[in-house]
């Protein structure tokens, strides 16, 4: 029995239906990670799994307990909000023993918890104030500190760092994941960052429309998404999409692909067999930007890899990478390229593109093809 | 420079203040003139008033207006002044005031952080409680306090404020924990806390600028209240603005300005005594929108 399952659970408000039967199994000691765009159900299904909201159908287990019956308080849960939702005219240290009080710990019990939960996030200094004289870094770890004292079977975070400033972020994203291997505890953790999904996840469930589109691990998410809409969601910059004709040239089987100077083949060896049926027909050619680099960082890289020469659009610098953009197809194709290797706009330039991770999808179902 | 600066725009700016200023000189004036006129006049003795004219300071200074009003003046046949009236104010207004705070803090809770079905419909009736008239509920509300056994009772004049005054008080209150972040309660609730104990601990303790305005607004209201009172009450149970009014016009003999001016004063003494106590947090919880937890 896992710490959490889920079971075909659908909400419904009204006509609309939220949840369209949602199944996952998460394990003891598993980052678990809903992702999805503003409006997929992930926070609806945290409510959910906390209680605070019914499920229309469906089951909730935690830690081999159906918990539909019980109250969010009977749950052994513990949650952390996007507000924070500290409580305004307590000080730190009320806030975090309120929880104990309720449950009726013991007070010597209670100062103890207290004690070792500031000493976990290093927050003994601010045990006396009150939330309106901490900075928003410290309120999260006051919310998280309210969470670790009630030691429960399964964590909740509703989008904790999205009030906080980019670089905060990063930091408490950090923090984050100490804790849960400090704690080797269950957490349940709704974003709709995929870069926090994918550093923080031990497991991520990418969500639209009320349905998990995929679960899996981040790298299986990553490398082979099931289908158009994971695939452009997970990755930054996004994946490329380019609609390419399936042709069949020589012994191989791989894509036609049109730049301003003119056409490519681009041979799929490994996926011949896939992309058999598909010849003569369109498919989505999906390639993220790292796989179309320059030739010196590409020169360790495999038979998959294959230069061409393609005329370019504009030239993006992020620091670390510069991403180059091309017109393949009639769509705009991003690369990743060394920043000393990128030509000027308008120059043409020679790219590696390694095929060995690229994906395809039906146009007309958007599902993975191959 | 600076002093360039400003001594180029001191022209303009100065007279731009003595407009401002005279123009508020002028408002406060018009506006302290009638509680100038009653205090003085009240401190006026009869013949004094008479040869006198409206504005004039008092010759003699005199406490007996207000040693008769308070204790002696007849309202129509009764002649012990206004303070058993004064004191039956007291009496219903505080706990009135009181009772329709707290359920109005309690309703407001229940309609944001308990949203149920049908909760915005409940609102919206209770809303349209501000706009019917005193008039309208007179008869009903006689008929209700017959059935209850309260008519012409202190207990019925608690009972009608509280009804009219919810709301209000409601009203105030929803408004107020609108802005309070919902994810409290669901935080309370994880921790284990029920429907009051969150409203008692986490609520409550967040609500001192929107419970000093509905204070100060109900305080106000039920205070100056004449209809109900003269409608629901009687003789010596009667609240002072019935009194009062009772006063001024028994006509026996002289009219005595004095003590007339003396009453109303001390009849609108205790809700001026509300807004200098509590005025700033007045202002502060009109504004309270703006507070962050």
């Amino acid at each position: 029995m896992g710490a959490l399952s889920i079971k075909q659970v659908m909400k419904r408000y009204g006509a609309v239906e939220v949840l369209k039967g949602i199944d996952i199994e998460v394990d003891d000691g598993e980052f678990l990670i809903l992702v999805g765009p503003s409006g997929c159900g992930k926070s609806t299904l945290l409510n959910i799994i906390a209680g605070l909201d019914t499920a229309t159908a469906g089951e909730i287990w935690i830690g081999g307990r159906m918990v539909n019956q019980l109250s969010p308080k009977d749950r052994d849960i513990a949650m952390v909000f996007q507000s924070y939702a500290l409580y305004p005219t307590m000080t730190v240290r009320e806030n975090i023993s309120f929880g104990l009080q309720m449950r009726k710990v013991p007070k010597h019990e209670q100062d103890e918890i207290v004690a070792r939960v500031a000493k976990i996030l290093q927050m003994d200094h601010l045990l006396d104030r009150k939330p309106n004289q901490l900075s928003g870094g410290q309120r999260q770890r006051v919310a998280m500190g309210r969470a670790i004292a009630r030691d429960p079977a399964l964590f909740l975070f509703d989008e904790p760092l999205s009030n906080l400033d980019a670089k905060l972020r990063v930091e408490m994203r950090h923090e984050i994941k100490q804790l849960h291997d400090r704690l080797k505890a269950t957490i349940v953790y709704v974003t709709h960052d995929q870069i926090e999904a994918m550093t923080l996840g031990t497991l991520i469930a990418v969500m639209k429309d009320g349905e998990i589109r995929q679960f899996g691990r981040p790298q299986e998410i990553y490398n082979s998404p099931a289908d158009l809409f994971v695939a452009g969601f997970i990755g930054s910059p996004s994946m490329n999409f380019i609609r390419a004709p399936v042709v069949r040239q020589a012994s191989s089987v791989g894509v036609q692909l049109t730049s301003a100077a003119g056409t490519f083949h681009l041979p799929m060896v490994h996926l011949a067999d896939q992309l058999a049926p598909w010849v003569g027909k369109e498919l989505i050619f999906g390639i993220r930007p790292e796989q179309i680099t320059d030739t010196v960082v590409a020169r360790h890289v495999n038979g998959f890899a294959h230069q061409r020469s393609v005329p370019i659009d504009m030239v993006e610098p992020t620091g670390p990478d510069t991403l180059v953009i091309m017109q393949l197809n009639g769509t705009r194709v991003v690369s990743r390229v060394r920043p000393e290797q990128a030509p000027s706009p308008g120059s043409t330039m020679d790219f590696v593109f390694d095929v060995s991770k690229a994906v395809f999808f039906d146009p007309q179902t958007e599902k993975r093809a191959a | 420079m600076a002093e360039y600066v400003r001594s180029q725009s001191a022209g303009p700016q100065l007279i731009g203040r003595v407009i401002i200023y005279s123009l508020l000189i002028l408002v406060a004036v018009y506006y302290l003139m009638p509680l100038f006129v009653m205090v003085t006049t009240s401190l006026k003795t009869l013949d004094d008033i008479r040869s006198g004219n409206l504005i004039a300071l008092p010759k003699a200074l005199t406490l007996e207006p207000w040693i008769k009003a308070w204790g002696t003046a007849c309202t129509g046949v009764f002649c012990g002044g206004l303070k058993g009236n004064f004191m039956n104010s007291v009496t219903f207004v505080v706990p009135a005031v009181i009772i329709s705070t707290f359920i109005g803090a309690m309703n407001g809770y229940a309609l944001t952080m308990w949203r149920f079905r049908g909760s915005d419909v409940m609102f919206t009736a209770l809303l349209l409680g501000c706009f019917i008239p005193f008039q309208v509920v007179l008869l009903p509300m006689a008929q209700t306090l017959g059935y209850l056994g309260m008519a012409n009772s202190i207990a019925g004049l608690i009972f009608v404020h509280v009804v009219y005054g919810l709301a209000f008080t409601t009203l105030f209150f929803r408004n107020f924990y609108v802005t309070v972040p919902a994810e409290l309660a669901k935080a309370a609730r994880i921790d284990g806390a029920g429907f009051f104990t969150i409203f008692w601990r986490i609520i409550l303790p967040l609500s001192p600028p929107i419970i000093v305005v509905c204070v100060i607004w109900q305080f106000t209201q039920i205070w100056n209240d004449f209809l109900f009172g003269v409608v629901f009450s009687s003789g010596q149970r009667q609240p002072i603005t019935v009194a009062l009014n009772n006063l001024v016009n028994t006509s026996t003999g002289v009219k005595e300005y004095n003590v007339d001016m003396a009453a109303a004063i001390i009849a609108g003494l205790p809700t001026l005594l509300v807004y200098v106590v509590a005025g700033k947090y007045f202002l502060r919880g009109l504004t309270a929108g703006a507070i962050k937890g």
